[in-house]
């Protein structure tokens, strides 16, 4: 390809950071490096270390600097205009200069009920304002400078350990820490580079203990222990029933994504499967972003072989060889863990060419992410990981048909697969003895916000909500529970009313309302609900990835709105701001490319209903 | 196959159809000496050595042959003189064809397999095959390669030659050919000419005229002595420019009709104004796929210039011959009269299908997208087409210690031939003039990006900065000829030409480069 | 060459239609000659389907759906003009009235009439952003509104060469000049979409000025561009001198002096100055495609001495 490359060099650092991940530069005829990109069938093939290479400057140097990401389009073929597109994209991506100490602290609405003002307060007085512009009063005000070493940051997937923040120190040996009870004194014990302990969480069920039945077991790390704790079991039952009887057990058991779309994943499997002859893919879709869900993140640190052995149980039943884990950036502490999973499983031959010495080829490849909601959305994941921008792609085709690569793609969240592990192992009757007969089994709910014992919590589905809160120990104090976000900041709230809510898929429905990813943060009359909402309307607009007309613009419209709302200064009254922010939602719901414009505006325009009696809305604060 | 073509640059909008292509997992390999935009595309690039071209061929019909590749069925069927070819491809061996082109003989394998094996398969060239004293040999190298294979006569199949200008092709369709009447028929055919003979009233002469080269011979000899330009500026374009400045200024009467006062203008005893055909007057222009297309006037020329219909016209009118051709329809129409090829082709169906690939024998007949498709037919009506067997002949003027450099030279993309046209708008990305080396001869000259050198052939020496370009291998020196005001490559250029094509060998002068 | 192909029944608006497989529904409504608006659509583009004006109401989907990339499928029931789509096409023409000038793309005034549009409603416009302060824009990072104003893409236009203007404050973000840079015309890639959400915008690396980026400067991106955001420099200087008069143009159709190729121009010209050199789409050549030579090479008829 005839790219005109960027003039500016890399440093050596950055080279070696680059060639450690791509292998070193093959030099050409003329002596130089290869400076030609490759043709479009070989482009492809390169394009997916767009990502891994930005990240591994990023954690070599601090930044993506103009050299290092020259020297990475040279490697790769990538247009420099496109890589540059792709690294404004993530929000972890430094495009400027800055200390290779960095820390992000969380100010999400799990955090921001657990002390992230005062936090973000004392890192300002300690390191200078925050390096973002979110949240600054006053519009235009010129950017910080350079120097800040902090900023603050959306959902850190911490919630069970409120306040939260990841702090990274670029080097030749990285370090990256993601902890909760964040501290002035942590967060800055972190950025000198020393490990923080972590803080504690609670990890209960309610009824037979299934996903978490080997988290918080330290021997589930190690694929010893794994086997020791029955792990593997399910896939030997795969082999067992092979791929048509994996599948239509799978099918039997009803289970259903818990990403947050509850599309049944026998179907999705059975659709895959379908594409013989094709290269198809397994991506677990473990980017969890969804603020104040972290169940994925427990699994994910906690069980990680689990994960391996259900995405190679969805491989064999798909006919995938391939599998993808698409990790959200901000979860170091599971990148470890999978990173060390993936090479034990890989040695102990459970991934790889012949798995357990069959005939049966499957292996895992683990992309991390880097600050970007959207990617949770499949088609944007998918995208991600081709090293293209998270910009979610229409549908149909569905991923199933055209997925990874253009490839039939199963993608399925963490959660998901971890259940499909019980439903093999067990069977489908087995995995349906406690749920309900239209969403059988259990699931995983992430309790955050004023509850006495945030956490996971795995019930059966049909817990009535305030059953699940009561098992978390109510609201600190005894205080009254004004209402719960449930489902995320794209659910919807639940007022007092209606907290006997059976946690069903068909309860949900019915209510009105959704599951989602599990959320259930809960609220007390210390949280005021405007700037939540704004704090939610905030998430989107930055969350968008700017594509379509109405969530682009539309996610702006509705801050600009609660904006309004919050200073009392309603354009034509409560009720004309009502209207607009209805035809806002409707047309955001109706017109936009993906899920998040699509509920970019319900968990906002269900708390107008849900909390009228409230009454702080329009209502200027004090 | 890209042969001799950098097309990215210099017919960038057919190499967005290759891209098209390529994107759809056609194969492109690219033949060039240097690795130019176009090389970076393909999936092979062959860095064929200066004027090597028919060697490589010759190697590619090799392998084809000893693989048992050929197109048998077509070649018994459709072709003459195979075994005439085969006794010659023979002798090039891939060691030898290693050798003689520098390409690699890997390579030359892959792509006659992948050539010979395609359901369909083009070779495109441009001037690297034709600005060479064997011009003709090189392009019947290709065509030879073409009916090896049966890639001929098939719809996406076939030889093209990509027109440098927008109706270079057309000029030669309606008989701006020294031998050929409109339709490329023949001039010396006696029947033919008498159509024309009648039509007009005049007698035309029986016998061929001069091409452009054996023009310069015949100035040379004081045979020709007084010539009318039209739209050409040969003081600047023509190799070796210090000779053709001194015929042309040897010249009793030079006439010259331009849009520009080119330097050839400057040289005129009379300069008549034209107009800009694209825009300033009406007609037509038939482009490489021989698809005639209008020209329409969309604003009026400076000053006193005219549409050169009405120049020609009036002169012709001055010298005793009315041509009474009010405007370009009429030309036309009387060109469809007299040229079968062209009959079909009406305005009105031109307006009505925005172009016509010739022949267009009737109003009736939808233009033909490709040519020869005869030879497909069994038995072949008329002809059946030969193999030229070609033999290798380095360039005329070899390298030695005094011109160690090979200079080749071609276009730019935002610039053109003379830069008279493209000097007219402001590209950000026009560089000057430079001499472009490979990092090695940069560092063997010791030589810095950007620093002023002498370029030295045994006809003359221009002074240009030298630029580094990967692309090129070691020993190979490019230039373009966009900018002859200030740096004038003609004058190192060789006038060694074809004497069947008349072409000269732009592409290969023995050079050095000196620091200033 | 192509295999006959299989032909798809729907219903639009009441009306039953057949399709060759693999339509659109925009071309199955255009097959009806039922107009339904585009913005990010063009025929020698690959659909994008980001604008979102063209969405119809499918039976059976729970949103919407484009009609310029969603593929007939048998059976399909579509309204193209329901109380859902008109109410979506009316926040979408306020979206981008209140957000981008659009006085330059053709229909948008008709099109809010139409759907009674008013896109003031959400107050009165931000001020013009600083030079640069959109570009630097990060992921993830914004000014929290007061909501006084409504945010908009104003900024200074950018000029940066003699050959065409690019006025980003009419930049609806359609991806057209992206696509023409990229993969369905000019494979340069020297522009892409870069930062995220409300502060994507079109750049080149680094946010390079033109001349420094990979920019081959075909303008194929200002052949597509629907809202005038990117512009030639002579229509531009016109525009900016009040001359502009659309009464005194003429277009001509005509074929590019330089290469063989045979390219057709479209040159639109106001009192004998060319001020705008495009390609028609549907020409089998260029498919509305040019290179810098024929787009913007004529000076030399306008008196511009090399």
């Amino acid at each position: 390809m005839d790219l005109e490359h960027l003039s500016q060099a890399p440093t050596d650092a950055e080279t070696r950071a680059i060639d450690a991940l791509l292998g070193p530069a093959a030099p050409d005829s003329h002596g130089a490096p290869v400076v030609h990109g490759p043709t479009p069938r070989e482009a492809r093939a390169r394009r997916t270390f767009l990502l891994p290479a930005l990240i591994a400057l990023q954690e070599r140097v601090g930044w993506i600097s103009p050299g290092g990401l020259g020297y990475v389009c040279r490697r790769l073929g990538v247009p420099p205009a496109e890589a540059w597109g792709v690294a404004t994209f993530y929000a972890l991506l430094a495009v400027e200069e800055r200390p290779a100490a960095f820390a992000h602290v969380c100010d999400d609405v799990a955090c921001a009920s657990r002390g992230a003002e005062e936090l973000c307060s004392a890192m300002e007085a300690r390191l200078g304002p925050c390096a973002s512009s979110a949240h600054r009063a006053e519009p235009h005000a010129p950017r910080a400078g350079h120097a800040a070493r902090w900023a603050k940051s959306p959902c850190l997937g911490l919630c069970d350990q409120a306040p939260a923040a990841l702090v990274t120190v670029a080097g030749e040996r990285p370090v990256e820490q993601a902890f909760g009870g964040a501290t002035l004194a942590r967060v800055e014990e972190a950025l000198a580079g020393k490990r923080v302990a972590p803080a504690s969480f609670a990890l209960a069920s309610l009824g037979p203990r299934r996903l978490l039945a080997r988290a918080g077991d330290a021997k589930a790390t190690t694929l010893d222990g794994y086997a020791a704790l029955g792990g593997y079991r399910a896939l030997e039952r795969a082999f067992e029933l092979g791929p048509e009887g994996v599948r239509k057990e799978v099918n039997a058991s009803k289970l259903v994504g818990r990403g947050g779309a509850a599309f049944p994943t026998g179907r999705k499997w059975d659709a895959v499967a379908r594409h013989v002859g094709k290269q198809r893919h397994v991506v677990c879709n473990a980017d969890e972003s969804e603020p104040g869900t972290f169940k994925d993140r427990v699994l994910l640190e906690q069980d990680p072989f689990a994960v391996l052995e259900a995405m190679t149980i969805a491989g064999f039943a798909t006919g995938a060889t391939k599998g993808w884990i698409y990790l959200r950036g901000e979860y170091p502490l599971a990148a470890e863990r999978l990173a060390s999973a993936i090479t034990a499983a890989r040695a102990a031959g459970k991934l790889g060419a012949r798995i357990g010495g069959r005939d049966v080829a499957f292996d895992v490849a683990l992309r991390r992410g880097a600050g970007a909601y959207i990617c949770g959305e499949e088609t944007a994941l998918l995208a991600s990981i081709e090293g293209f921008r998270g910009e979610p792609r229409t549908k149909p085709p569905f991923p199933v048909d055209v997925g990874l690569f253009g490839e039939p793609t199963a993608i399925n969240n963490v959660e998901t697969l971890v259940a499909a592990l019980d439903v093999v192992r067990d069977g489908a009757a087995s995995y349906a003895s406690v749920g309900t007969a239209g969403s059988p089994g259990t699931k995983l709910f992430c309790l955050s916000g004023r509850v006495a014992r945030p956490g996971v919590y795995e019930v059966p589905f049909g817990t009535p909500l305030s059953a699940l809160v009561e098992f978390a120990g109510g609201v600190p104090g005894g205080k009254a529970i004004t209402g719960v976000l449930l489902g995320g900041v794209a659910g919807t709230f639940v007022g007092p009313k209606r907290l006997d809510l059976a946690l069903s898929f068909e309860a949900a429905r019915a209510a009105g309302t959704t599951l989602g990813s599990g959320v259930v943060f809960v609220m007390d009359d210390s949280i005021e609900l405007l700037p939540m909402l704004r704090r939610i309307a905030a998430f989107f607009r930055d969350e968008s990835c700017g594509q379509c007309v109405p969530c682009r613009v539309g996610t702006v419209r509705q801050e600009e709105l609660l904006a309004r709302l919050a200073r009392g200064a309603a354009r034509g009254g409560l009720d004309v701001e009502k209207q607009l922010l209805a035809e806002l939602g409707q047309a955001m719901r109706d017109a936009s490319i993906c899920g998040l414009g699509q509920t970019a505006s319900s968990a906002i325009e269900s708390a107008f209903v849900e909390f009228d009696s409230l009454g702080p809305l329009g209502r200027k604060r004090s | 196959m890209l042969w001799g073509s950098n097309a990215r640059e210099t017919h960038p909008i057919f190499f967005h159809h290759v891209l098209k292509a390529v994107r759809k997992g056609a194969r492109l390999y690219v033949v060039d000496p240097r690795r130019t935009a176009s090389a970076e595309w393909a999936e092979g690039w062959l860095p064929v050595n200066v004027g090597a071209d028919v060697a490589l061929a010759n190697g590619i019909a090799h392998a084809i042959l000893a693989e048992g590749l050929e197109h048998k069925g077509f070649i018994a069927n459709a072709t003459e003189d195979v075994d005439a070819y085969k006794a010659l491809v023979a002798r090039y061996d891939l060691a030898r064809v290693a050798r003689l082109t520098g390409v690699a003989p890997e390579m030359i394998q892959r792509v006659a397999r992948d050539y010979a094996k395609a359901e369909r398969a083009m070779i495109c060239w441009t001037l690297g095959i034709t600005e060479h004293h064997n011009a003709v040999d090189n392009v019947l190298s290709l065509i030879n390669l073409c009916l090896l294979t049966g890639h001929v006569g098939k719809w996406g199949s076939g030889c093209n030659p990509l027109r440098g200008q927008n109706n270079v092709q057309g000029g030669g369709d309606s008989g701006a050919l020294p031998h050929k009447l409109p339709g490329f028929q023949d001039v010396e055919d006696d029947a033919i000419r008498a159509r024309y003979d009648a039509l007009w009233g005049r007698t035309i002469p029986p016998k061929k005229g001069w091409h452009l080269t054996e023009m310069f011979e015949a100035m040379e000899h004081g045979h020709l002595r007084a010539l009318f330009v039209l739209g050409e500026n040969p003081a600047q374009s023509e190799a070796d420019a210090t000779r053709t400045r001194r015929l042309l200024g040897g010249l009793e009467f030079l006439l010259v009709q331009d849009i520009f006062l080119t330097r050839t203008a400057e040289m005129a005893d009379v300069v008549l104004p034209g107009s800009a055909s694209f825009c300033e007057a009406e007609g037509t222009v038939t482009n490489s796929e021989r698809r005639v297309q209008r020209v329409r006037k969309s604003i009026e020329p400076p000053g006193n210039a005219k549409d050169d219909i009405e120049i020609l016209c009036a002169l012709s009118k001055r010298l005793g011959y009315d041509l009474a051709l009010p405007n370009a329809k009429a030309a036309w129409d009387e060109l469809r009269e007299l040229s079968p090829m062209h009959h079909g082709m009406s305005y009105e169906r031109l307006e009505a299908l925005g172009g016509i690939q010739w022949p267009c024998p009737d109003e009736s007949h939808p233009g033909s997208p490709f040519l020869h498709g005869r030879l497909w037919e069994t038995p072949v009506r008329g002809m059946k087409a030969r193999f030229h067997p070609a033999e290798d002949v380095p360039p005329v003027e070899a390298l030695d210690d005094e011109f160690p450099l090979r200079l080749t030279t071609g276009r730019r993309l935002d610039s053109y031939n003379t830069g008279v046209q493209s000097g007219g708008y402001a590209s950000p990305r026009r560089m000057q003039e430079t001499v472009d080396l490979s990092p090695a001869d940069m560092r063997s000259l010791g030589l810095a990006d950007g620093e002023r050198v002498r370029v030295v052939s045994r006809r003359g020496a221009v002074v240009a900065p030298a630029r580094v370009d990967p692309g090129l291998k070691p020993g190979l020196v490019f230039m373009t000829l966009h900018f002859p005001d200030q740096v004038d490559v003609n004058l190192l250029t060789i006038d060694a030409t074809d004497p069947r094509s008349g072409t000269a060998e732009f592409k290969a002068a023995a050079v050095r480069v000196e620091k200033v | 060459m192509s295999e006959s192909k299989r032909t798809i029944e729907l219903t639009i608006d009441g009306r039953k239609t057949s399709v060759p497989e693999g339509s659109t529904l925009l071309q199955a409504c255009q097959g009806l000659a039922i107009d339904v608006p585009t913005f990010c659509w063009a025929e020698n583009l690959t659909p994008v389907n980001v604008c979102r004006i063209c969405v119809v109401e499918l039976e059976g989907a729970r949103t919407l759906v484009p009609a310029c990339s969603r593929k007939a499928e048998a059976g399909m029931v579509v309204q193209t003009e329901s109380e859902r789509v008109k109410l979506s096409r009316k926040l979408v023409l306020e979206l981008l009235g209140s957000s981008v000038d659009m006085s330059l793309a053709s229909e948008f005034q008709a099109l809010a009439t139409k759907y009674d549009a008013h896109p003031e409603r959400f107050g009165p416009r931000a001020p013009r952003a600083a030079p640069g302060e959109r570009e630097a824009a990060r992921a993830g990072h914004h000014y929290a509104e007061d909501g006084e104003h409504a945010a908009n893409v104003a900024q200074p236009k950018k000029v940066d060469n003699e050959l065409f203007v690019r006025d980003y404050a009419k930049c609806m973000l359609c991806y057209k000049c992206v696509e023409a840079c990229g993969t369905d015309a000019q494979n340069t890639f020297a522009i892409a979409v870069a930062g995220r959400g409300f502060d994507a915008r079109i750049a080149t690396e680094l946010e390079a000025p033109l001349p420094d980026s990979a920019c081959v400067f075909c303008g194929n991106c200002v052949g597509v561009c629907p809202t005038g955001a990117l512009m030639f420099k002579a229509e531009s200087d016109v525009r900016e001198k009040g001359e502009w008069d659309e009464s005194r143009q003429t277009v001509t159709d005509t074929i590019c002096p330089y290469c063989g190729v045979g390219c057709q121009l479209t040159l639109r010209v106001q009192a004998n100055q060319i001020l705008r050199v495009t390609s028609p789409a549907d020409h089998s050549v260029t498919s509305g495609h040019l290179c810098i030579k024929g787009r913007f090479g004529w000076g030399f008829v306008q008196g511009k001495k090399p």
